[in-house]
């Protein structure tokens, strides 16, 4: 018996395991039949889940934990039994920015960057027209990472910048406009930036933390509850999906189907550039490589790492201005649910990692990392500042970094 | 009390808009464009903010209700937990809901009852007009095939559309897919 599932989503590339696993019969294999509402923005993703329009919804990371917490409309509890994949998303500024920046045209070294950024933000924040960066969502990964990479240079935000929210259909035209001075987006939005001519990519969120987790699957738990055994199977379909994504054999099928005017709805070249790792950072420029971009599969990208959810706690708490609150950051960590993680992929040949926690960013040399019946190899998992995040120091990583 | 409604179809805005207009102290504002929208609310100061869930610049808006200074009266999504079917029923029919701190459940209910009406009255009249032209355009594909068939086996146009119609018939399907079927053969046959 086939069970429905409907999948709310927003017109990004990262959508793109639950689409492709519709696509090419992976979900049918599972007994899923998928469907899909495509939305413009993530209040009304959040709100189809929220009231039963979808089962299951591709959404940002820390919008499922502000969710759970009750940021900003009454509390919901979700569950995230998937990670839908790392970073994908880069700092893009406008020309006038970038001269200022004295970019090369190369992807730069965030500290140097941060440190000329400096100069001009303070500049411009003492003429009384400071730096404007827009990210997508108050509670994204774009915000955090840009958050935490401005700190860490010195740069107050809220202070030194303004950091406003824009939808990411709109950021190339906000930084023809001049509205912003720079945004954080995921793709194909910087790419069309660049072929518009309004802004050169500067940065990759991958080198802000090269392992940061990005959009999740995300469910009402209580609805996670009720169809499991579909969820598992919906699981076991991405994973399968994820190999076949990865596989560069499969590129130009995958960027064809994820352009589509029902899913992406964007040029099918910036697309497959995007699911390919790779960038063109200003226009009529070469191609860049490279390899960290975003991360679908390899080294268990897709397993919700409980210390993910710590850190993007930690992250909440240090910008909405709140303490640290022992119940909350429990509520926060346990809407990643690697045990259901675990039980779909129990049968399956995919790695499962014996711990439900790491310390986020301590590997910068490849290191083997104990799964069920081996090990699998991880790699250069570094915040740009060498920092790294044990979630056994919660309290102390949140006071640490005011 | 003061109401805007944040729409980017001009047409449901104003069909919104007749519908609110009944009622007594209302002011009702009306904002169809992305441009300078959140300067346009801090300006109106409105007591009750509607926009559709299609709108992409609902992160903006909720964002701006969050942690702007210029409201000086906190804006809030309006999720009455007492009633969740009602909640329910506003996302089904297309629309959310902000509303100041401290307006009570009562006074909105109203409102919100006759937005969602207009919501779903605008909807049905979406739906039979893309149905209407769906069915012109299949109309539109049945002729071009009746007159395919017309020029190339020599029939009239009753035995044409005879042909279609039996065809169909046997092979269980609708006259239209038969009509498809040809119409793109003939394009394929013709090099288009």
């Amino acid at each position: 018996m086939t069970e429905r599932l409907t999948i709310g989503f927003l017109p990004l590339v990262d959508a793109c395991l639950p689409i492709l696993a519709h696509e090419h019969g992976f979900a049918e294999e599972e007994g899923l039949e998928l469907s899909f509402v495509r939305d413009v923005s993530w209040a009304t993703v959040l709100d189809r889940l929220l009231y039963g329009h979808s089962d299951a919804a591709h959404l940002l990371a820390p919008l499922a934990i502000a969710t759970t917490l009750g940021r900003g409309r009454p509390a919901q509890r979700l569950a995230t039994p998937f990670v839908l994949g790392l970073n994908g998303n880069a700092i893009t500024v406008s020309n006038a920015l970038a001269d200022a920046l004295n970019t090369q045209g190369e992807l730069c070294d965030p500290a140097l960057l941060g440190e000329r950024l400096k100069k001009i933000a303070h500049e411009r924040s003492e003429a009384g027209n400071p730096i404007r960066f827009g990210v997508v969502h108050r509670y994204s990964s774009h915000n955090y990472m840009l958050r935490y990479w401005l700190a860490g240079c010195g740069i107050r935000p809220d202070e030194d910048v303004e950091i406003v929210t824009i939808a990411p259909p709109f950021s190339a035209d906000a930084l023809d406009a001049g509205e912003i001075d720079s945004s954080c987006v995921g793709e194909p939005w910087n790419s069309i930036a660049v072929e518009k001519g309004v802004g050169q990519i500067v940065l990759a969120t991958a080198q802000i933390w090269r392992r940061g987790v990005e959009k999740v699957l995300a469910l009402r738990e209580e609805r996670l509850t009720e169809i499991r055994p579909a969820v598992e199977g919906l699981i076991r379909a991405m994973r399968r999906t994820g190999k076949h994504f990865v596989n560069p054999d499969n590129w130009d099928t995958n960027a064809a189907i994820l352009s589509r005017p029902e899913y992406c709805d964007a040029p099918h070249q910036l697309v497959r550039r995007a699911i390919s790792d790779r960038l063109v950072l200003r226009p009529g420029e070469q191609v860049l490589e490279y390899p960290d971009f975003m991360f679908q599969f390899h080294e268990a990208a897709n397993f919700p790492w409980v210390s993910q959810a710590e850190w993007l706690y930690s992250q909440l708490v240090r910008w909405d201005g709140l303490a640290y609150d022992r119940s909350a950051a429990k509520a926060a960590a346990n809407v990643f649910r690697p045990d259901v993680y675990r039980s779909a992929l129990a049968a399956t040949d995919s790695p499962l990692p014996t711990a439900n926690s790491k310390v986020e960013g301590s590997v910068s040399e490849t290191l083997e990392a104990s799964v069920k019946g081996g090990t699998i190899l991880l790699e250069n998992n570094t915040f740009f500042d060498g920092l790294s995040f044990d979630p056994d120091m919660l309290e102390r990583y949140i006071e640490g970094q005011k | 009390m003061r109401i805007a409604i944040i729409d980017e179809s001009p047409l449901r805005a104003s069909i919104i808009e007749e519908g609110l207009a009944s009622l007594r102290d209302c002011e009702i504002f009306t904002l169809t464009s992305r441009d300078g929208l959140l300067a346009k609310i801090a300006e109106i100061g409105p007591d009750i903010v509607f926009m559709d869930l299609g709108n992409p610049s609902r992160d903006v808006l909720e964002e701006y209700f969050a942690v702007s200074r210029a409201v000086d009266r906190p804006i809030a999504m309006f999720v009455d937990q007492s009633d969740d079917d009602s909640i329910a029923a506003s996302v089904q029919a297309g629309v959310s809901t902000y509303v100041v701190d401290g307006l009570s459940a009562k006074r909105i209910r109203p409102l919100l009852d006759l937005t969602m009406q207009r919501f779903n009255a605008f909807s049905r009249l979406q739906s039979e007009l893309a149905e209407a032209k769906g069915k012109l355009q299949e109309r539109e594909t049945v002729d071009k095939a009746k007159r395919i068939l017309m020029a190339s086996k020599g029939l009239t146009e009753p035995a044409a559309y005879a042909e279609l119609r039996q065809k169909a018939m046997s092979s269980n399907r609708r006259i239209f897919d038969i009509a498809d079927a040809v119409v793109t053969a003939h394009e394929l046959m013709e090099g288009k």
